[in-house]
């Protein structure tokens, strides 16, 4: 049996200081029976000789300081773990949340992990085909890639991610593959389309869901991310299954961090997030990969809303400065009616290039996607030169151009939202959309692949499509 | 006698009553052992930064102190090694423990167990000091390690041995000056925060070539010289530190990696092994020394490991090499100062980073340098720093990248911008600058060609009328300029597009020597020169801009590095267009 200690100081925000302790140890799990006999668990922030400076994780409501019992549990906070646990939904600290029986776990794990060693690093370079042009032929997702959506309020990330969810795969492969989503502060309405959407595509059998709603406490945000990568972490590397992880809204879990750091009254950083905040969110970034010799591999994609669409902001800022790219979504495609509305310009995918050309995709994908990106480009600044001159004063070549960057969103980014576009169909289709430049204009793709590839007749896009 | 812990918070703990406790030594915390350093003493009480993760450590448990500063192992077996922070060595941590990285293990840096042949370079009886060549090992096929008789020592060699040995084992004994004999192993130690020392520092005045077009061309650093890359993410950053990694003309490479991410190693170790080097013909890997502290590895190894870096780095240029040290990223280097500092509760300076900032990057950077190195045979080694910082959104404002830029000579400024236009290096022309153009003035003109600077400084200009045109073309149009101006234009088209863009990824591209450096922007120009002329003979603008040698001038980049032919017949040919437009 733990000792109870009785001997709650302070209660501040989520934060308790027990007094009188022994033997306590720093990011030690602990319980908190309340007045009422409920249970809440917390972790140990910091201890000074015998004094301990508790965050609970479930709020402090009902807490008071003459009978609350408190109890050190002498371990870190642990997940238990089974394959049982695909197909169920939990909560944010990993508790059944569905009506199904308990998990019986297999294995039990801390829910901090450990960092990869990097010498155990297998370099990620498997492409995986999502079925959306934009991101397959420009922004290229590789298998233990961290890629995270920046989107803003109003814009429909979810349904991009839902669509990604859906059509995900790697080609010419058969092999065990499951999807972690970890909802952080999202609402009932949000969590039920990602939950309706599993049982449409990808059947909710491959799927294990962990939920902290919105009107879950905010603070139990801390914990589940990091529960549900180490569940990840348990299918791809003790399983061999190929996970990917959807981390929804991580926004939410920074402003989470915001409210802890100051609540214990530290120096604030920029915008009032801490000064560990890179590192913070790089432990749960960086539980990504792949390791040498092992099956498995685990793909993020994060999703946070940037605050006013700022991408300077820390929250987009510090992800940007970990993960590898990011796709970023639009307003104003998004206003235009264009889906997915996703940025081609600003988005990256830090690790395509070894995922793509040939034996992966194809040999032209590389040389393809820099004219493309550069031909778009241009036009995108004609468009903003036409704006200021009118369209008149453009010479005949940015005309050209002009035309070309509005087709190329039409045509190109556009696309179904249950339309899965196979990687052949995206390399053709920007084939196409070359023919609308003059050849001479080609400059970034070897002639070879012009003789190869591009059609022989002009591409005249149908309208009204 | 041991210490007691009185309070962990994060990676800094406090402990009450460590016998001898100094500054900055090494003490081993709690029952697990973890690694930490001291970095303040009040009173009886000392405050521990920890280079583990500290979770599962309480008050009453013992702390240690090993009486050593935090020091590095420097011996033959250095080269292709990637180790953390701290220099345990990552690939032996694999074998031990697995996938994943363990708290409180005590690996040697350096393998004990491997054999060394070792060649003598002096006799017994002849008189040494320190800094002199004792012998050499073929540590890999072009590196010879020197084997250095450490700082300090001097006196007659009493006993020197050849053959194959370990790095404990003695291979010669000193008998000093005062009658007491010195054992000399291939293994000394040498605490990381202190510079090693050297005889005398001379100004830099040779390039340190790249192959990269933009750097060497435009903005060239030299031999023992220091750079900073700031640039907000997305702009390539990285990828140029590896590019430079990759190509340098330095004898050793250190990379850094200090905070940044998992898989950008796992790149370098994929790349660097088959990768040749150009100057050699041998893996990259074989003079490169890797340095990953991921941002994912506890944050105050993060502080270590730019340290442990630069005094690999400094031992390699005591031996007389051209050493090359690149840093992604010192902003989180930065972070982790910032980090202890503020659990120290110090009050905070500029964006709660501490307040003598400036100075630790400036002390960093000045380990930079072309020196005379210690010993009788007055060699010289460069150390050139590299350093990419990661200013918040992009702003160059940001504390880190000022403290940076007033210590650094060259500054390359990417931005994202750029990037969006996969113009890449994503480095600004216009913003950027290097203090090292008039050193290296005299070697260029001679390695390279007499010209070479005016034609570095003719494009620069053509590139800077070229933003003042864009200004114009803005408002009223391009059809508002006189023809000379938009030949102007195209010109400076050209040389971002022809010249400056480099694709890293293009087996050729990747790299350009100096002289394909040199002709590529000699036909660019000279080209400019025709078309003005033919111009103002008289011919109509239209047909200028269209000039089919354009295409060829657009294909340069891919012509092969030993193809200095087909370069110097295109110069030939543009040098001539005006007599072909004649006939």
């Amino acid at each position: 049996m733990f000792k109870e200690y009785l001997t709650v100081r302070e209660i501040s925000g989520p934060l308790v200081l027990v007094e009188e302790v022994e033997g306590v140890k720093y990011d030690e799990l602990i319980e908190i029976t309340a007045p009422d006999g409920s249970l809440r668990r917390g972790r140990v922030l910091e201890v000074h000789e015998d004094k301990a400076l508790v965050q609970l994780f479930e709020g402090a409501t009902g807490i008071d300081i003459y009978r609350t019992r408190v109890r050190f549990l002498g371990r870190g906070i642990e997940i238990g773990l089974s394959l049982d646990m695909l197909g169920r939904v939990f909560d944010g600290m990993g508790r059944v949340r569905d009506d199904g029986p308990p998990i019986i776990p297999e294995i039990t794990l801390d829910i901090n992990g450990s960092p990869i060693n990097p010498y155990s690093r297998d370099y990620p370079s498997e492409f995986i085909q999502t079925g959306i042009s934009a991101i397959d032929g420009l922004n290229t997702l590789v298998r233990g890639q961290k890629l995270p959506i920046f989107s803003g309020s109003g814009l429909p990330h979810a349904r991009v991610a839902a669509q990604i969810v859906r059509q995900a795969k790697v080609l010419g492969k058969e092999e065990k593959f499951a999807v972690v989503f970890a909802g952080m502060g999202i609402t009932f309405e949000e969590a039920d389309f990602f939950l309706k959407s599993f049982e449409k595509g990808v059947a909710l059998s491959r799927t294990v869901v962990f939920l902290n709603l919105a009107d879950d406490p905010s603070i139990e945000r801390i914990a589940t991310p990091r529960v549900a990568l180490t569940c990840a972490e348990y299918l791809a590397f003790y399983k061999d299954m190929h996970v990917l992880v959807i981390l929804l809204d991580m926004t939410n879990y920074c402003e989470a961090l915001r409210e802890i750091s100051a609540a214990r009254k530290e120096v604030p950083g920029r915008r009032g997030y801490p000064g560990y905040m890179y590192t913070d969110l790089a432990s749960i970034y960086e539980r990504a990969g792949r390791i040498k010799g092992k099956k498995g591999s685990i793909t993020q994609m994060p999703i946070l809303t940037m605050p006013e669409d700022d991408k300077t902001h820390p929250i987009p800022d510090l992800t940007g400065y970990i993960t590898e790219g990011q796709i970023i979504l639009s307003r104003s495609l998004h206003r235009k009616g264009i889906y997915p509305p996703i940025d081609v310009l600003p988005s990256l995918s830090r690790l395509k290039d070894r995922g793509i050309g040939k034996g992966k995709t194809r040999e032209d994908h590389a040389d393809l996607f820099n004219q493309l990106f550069s031909a778009y480009a241009h036009g995108k600044e004609v468009q903003e030169l036409a704006v200021i001159l009118g369209e008149e004063s453009l010479s005949e070549l940015d005309r050209i151009y002009y035309k070309f960057a509005e087709i190329f969103e039409e045509v190109y980014v556009n696309q179904g939202e249950y339309e899965e576009r196979s990687i052949e169909e995206t390399l053709d289709l920007g084939w196409k959309l070359l023919t609308l430049l003059p050849q001479s204009e080609l400059k970034r793709v070897r002639p070879e692949f012009i003789e190869k590839y591009l059609p022989k007749e002009k591409f005249t896009p149908e309208r009204g499509g | 006698m041991k210490g007691k812990i009185v309070r962990v918070a994060g990676p800094l703990v406090i402990a009450r009553g460590i016998p001898g406790a100094k500054m900055y030594d090494v003490v081993r915390v709690g029952n697990a052992g973890l690694v930490g350093e001291i970095i303040e003493l009040k009173g009886d009480e000392a405050s521990i930064q920890v280079y583990e993760n500290t979770s599962g450590i309480g008050p009453g448990e013992p702390v240690i102190t090993t009486g050593a500063p935090l020091s590095v192992e420097l011996g033959p077996g250095l080269l292709t090694s990637i180790f953390d922070g701290i220099q345990r060595p990552l690939d032996v941590m694999r074998e031990k423990v697995g996938d994943f990285i363990t708290r409180g293990l005590d690996i040697p840096p350096l393998s004990r167990e491997k054999k060394w042949d070792f060649e003598p370079a002096v006799k017994e009886g002849e008189e040494i000091g320190e800094g002199d060549i004792l012998g050499e090992v073929q540590e890999t096929k072009y590196i010879r390690h020197r084997i250095l008789v450490p700082p300090g020592i001097k006196g007659k060699v009493r006993k020197i041995r050849g053959g194959s040995f370990t790095i404990e084992e003695e291979i010669a004994v000193i008998k000093t000056d005062d009658g007491k004999e010195t054992s000399l192993t291939m293994l000394q130690k040498w605490p990381v925060r202190r510079p090693r020392p050297f005889k005398k520092k001379l100004p830099p005045e040779k390039i340190l070539i790249t192959g990269q077009r933009v750097i060497d061309a435009f903005f060239p650093l030299a031999k023992g010289g220091t750079a900073c890359v700031p640039g907000p993410f997305g702009s390539g950053k990285t990828v140029l530190q590896h590019q430079l990694a990759k190509w340098s003309d330095a004898h050793i490479i250190i990379y850094i990696g200090c905070g940044e991410r998992g898989n950008e190693m796992a790149s370098v170790l994929l790349e660097f092994p088959e990768l040749e080097d150009p100057y050699t013909g041998e893996p990259l890997i074989n003079r490169t020394v890797l340095i990953a502290n991921t941002s994912n590895m506890p944050v105050a190894a993060r502080e270590a490991s730019i340290y442990t870096g630069v005094t690999i780095a400094e031992y390699f240029r005591d031996m007389g090499y051209n050493v090359a040290v690149m840093a992604d990223s010192t902003s989180r280097w930065a972070e982790a100062l910032r980090e202890i500092s503020g659990r120290l509760e110090e009050m905070p300076g500029e964006e709660g980073y501490p307040a003598y900032l400036p100075q630790r990057v400036a002390e960093f950077y000045e380990r930079a340098g072309r020196v005379i190195c210690i010993g009788k045979d007055g060699r010289e080694g460069t150390l050139s720093i590299i350093g990419a910082v990661s200013p918040p959104g992009g702003d160059l404002s940001d504390p880190v990248v000022q403290a940076t830029l007033k210590v650094v000579k060259v500054f390359w400024s990417l931005e994202d911008w750029l990037a969006y236009r996969r113009h890449f290096p994503a480095i600004n022309w216009l913003t950027s600058y290097s203090l090292y153009v008039e050193n290296l003035e005299s070697y260029l003109k001679k390695e390279i060609a007499e010209d070479w600077l005016n034609l570095r400084k003719e494009a620069l200009k053509i590139l800077e009328k070229e933003a003042d045109l864009q200004e114009i073309v803005r408002l009223v149009g391009v059809e508002s300029l006189s023809p000379k101006d938009r030949l102007l234009l195209e010109t400076a088209r050209s040389i971002r597009e022809d010249f400056l863009h480099q694709n890293a990824f293009d087996p050729v591209d990747t790299y350009s020597p100096l002289k394909k450096q040199y002709l590529m922007l000699k036909i660019v120009l000279e080209f400019h020169h025709q078309l003005i002329k033919l111009l103002e003979e008289g011919k109509d603008i239209q047909d200028l801009l269209s000039h089919p040698l354009r295409e060829e001038i657009a294909r340069m980049r891919y012509v092969k590095n030993e193809d200095e032919k087909t370069l110097s017949d295109l110069l030939e040919r543009v040098r001539k267009i005006g007599e072909v437009a004649h006939v």
